[in-house]
């Protein structure tokens, strides 16, 4: 498993903004063929890394390769191999989106029949064709991010990034786009996300990295991440909680809940605690339980374990 | 080399001043002739700047060199700043373009886009009067060399700015200045001696001079003089260009 080639290698990054040091000596690697999520609160500093892949940021001090290239000394190989979707929108006043693609194209040196059907496919694939003419100001928000993840595939990349690329898309272009990076994940490519949805790292990513304050806090398959995590979640449903009050809990049940909703409970348990213990502590309270739901923590939830920030 | 990186980025460059070329082309063509129809109707007859030349033969070349020059400077300028404003200048700094052919592309399009203006110029005015044509070799070498030059100047201009402002800045205070104090409007051997030393210290005098020099076979300083001095700044801004690009100043963070 460990043998498996890698995509991208990051050694000992590093970068200050002024005082502000915004990558601490990050070390990490992505697999080829994986579908990698980087995680983290507003400011831990993922762009900045992601955008040290491609020299938008230039390192202090260490070193990356994608595909085994240096993205400093190789810096074409590298770039030819790398495919990036930034997270701020970009737009071009200029040029219609199909010229913007082609323009593209020959950066990297692509031209000709096949590159032109292989832009009218990406069209097509991310909705767009309709809007092939139309100049980026004239798309909304959620357009123009798929034009960001066009001119990103462009030169077919062993290694697309994508930073946030679901932020303030509606949910059906969010299924669209999951859709669309598996299946590229699937013809092979290997692919790094950062996102805010931690349902959207829990559905796709098979690894995940959540970094806070400049430094890796954790890199773990999600599986075994959300394993790791001991809770489970027991939501009890009543009647109605307007006149419960906490302090008729046991004291047991009380160091449990977690949050209180509406018309419901929600306890975070132990898994080595046994649940009779806990049905019988409820009972004992005489609480009047209409339905109970348990459920493993989400990534969401191991994820505030893990920092104490909220996403 | 990625050369056709290069050229696509170059085709680029060129088709974005040329879908405004209103603005781009026509329009300075336009106002560089005011100059010609006011100085040169009003100043004609009284005017003797070379011998043997009227006013309006000896000023069109400058006016021509004017055009061009500013032009090539706002051609790279603008465009880098407007690539930095709307982000799009990522799209060609992540992909397989080299600091050296980001440079010649850019400085390729200042140089057509300088040639454009002009030759709008130049053509009304070899219309309209009577231009001689001693070495056309000698005024295409100038008007090349010289928006290659500009075409530099305005890329490092567009680098260092963060804002509109601060390239408007180095336009009105440095750009238009030196242009318009490099003897295109007159020989500088009409100036008082003070004068005429502290014209020698602006490089433009010396692309306007050998520029002139290509249509009347006269000038105020030996033409070679003029291309060593041009070529020593092209060399010059070529060397700053390249080290800013390589570091990535202001444009990589
Ligand atoms: N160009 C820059 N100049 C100065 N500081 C910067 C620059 N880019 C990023 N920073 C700082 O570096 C830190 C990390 O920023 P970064 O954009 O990498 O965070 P992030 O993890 O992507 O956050 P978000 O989830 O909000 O996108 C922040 O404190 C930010 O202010
Ligand atoms: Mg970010």
């Amino acid at each position: 498993m460990n043998s498996d080639p890698v995509a991208v290698q990051f050694e000992s990054v590093t970068k200050c903004f002024s005082r502000l040091q915004a990558l601490n000596n990050v070390s990490f690697e992505v697999k080829q063929g994986s579908f990698f999520g980087l995680l983290g609160p507003n400011g831990a500093g993922k762009s900045t890394l992601i955008n040290a892949m491609s020299s938008l940021v230039v390192p202090d001090s260490g070193q990356i390769h994608v595909m085994g290239h240096d993205v400093q000394k190789n810096y074409r190989q590298a770039r030819r191999a790398l495919g990036l979707v930034p997270q701020e929108l970009i737009s071009d006043p200029f040029f219609s989106i199909r010229d913007l693609l082609i323009v593209q194209s020959g950066y990297f040196g692509l031209r000709g029949r096949a590159q032109l059907a292989w832009i009218d496919e990406l069209l097509v694939r991310l909705a767009l064709a309709d809007k092939a003419d139309a100049l980026t100001a004239q798309l909304s928000g959620g357009m123009k991010r798929r034009v960001l993840i066009a001119m990103a595939l462009v030169h077919k990349p062993a290694v697309l990034v994508l930073d946030e690329p679901t932020a303030g898309v509606d949910v059906d272009l969010r299924r669209t786009l999951w859709a669309f990076a598996r299946e590229l994940h699937t013809a092979g490519h290997t692919i790094i996300l950062t996102t805010h949805y931690l349902e959207e790292a829990e559905a796709l990513c098979d690894k995940v990295a959540i970094m806070q304050k400049g430094e890796i806090k954790a890199l773990e398959k999600t599986q075994d991440l959300l394993a790791r995590h001991p809770y489970r979640y027991l939501r009890v449903t009543l009647p109605e909680t307007g006149s419960f009050n906490p302090q008729d809990l046991s004291p047991e049940l009380a160091i449990r809940l977690a949050e209180r909703e509406a018309n419901a409970l929600l306890f975070k348990i132990e898994k080595s605690l046994a649940m009779e213990q806990v049905l019988a502590w409820l009972q004992q309270d005489g609480l009047n339980i209409q339905d109970l739901t348990s459920r493993d923590a989400s990534l969401e939830e191991v994820f505030l374990d893990l920092t104490g920030a909220q996403l | 080399m990625n050369w056709y990186g290069c050229w696509a980025f170059f085709k680029k460059e060129i088709a974005r001043f040329y879908s405004v070329s209103v603005q781009t082309v026509f329009a300075p063509v336009v106002s560089t002739l005011l100059f010609l129809l006011i100085f040169g109707q009003v100043l004609d007859t009284r005017l003797d700047a070379f011998s043997g030349l009227s006013y309006s033969q000896f000023l069109i070349p400058g006016l021509v060199m004017m055009a061009l020059l500013q032009n090539a400077f706002s051609n790279s300028s603008s465009s880098i700043i407007q690539s930095k404003m709307y982000g799009n200048l990522s799209f060609v700094l992540v992909s397989p373009i080299s600091p050296l052919e980001l440079y010649i592309a850019f400085v390729g399009a200042a140089i057509v886009r300088g040639l454009a203006v002009g030759m709008g110029v130049l053509l009304v005015g070899w219309v309209g009067f009577d231009l001689q044509w001693y070495s056309v070799g000698w005024v295409l070498l100038f008007a090349v060399l010289s928006a290659a030059l500009m075409g530099g100047v305005g890329l490092i201009a567009g680098i260092v700015s963060e804002k509109y402002d601060h390239l408007a800045a180095f336009q009105n205070f440095f750009i238009m200045p030196l242009t318009f104090l490099s003897g295109v409007f007159y020989s500088i051997q009409s100036l008082p001696p003070f004068w005429q030393t502290l014209s020698m210290f602006n490089p433009f005098f010396y692309m306007v001079d050998g520029f002139r020099y290509g249509f009347y076979a006269q000038s105020d300083v030996s033409v070679y003089l003029s291309l060593f001095i041009t070529l020593v700044f092209l060399v010059s801004v070529t060397v700053i260009n390249l080290i800013l690009l390589v570091k990535g100043v202001k444009i990589r963070h």
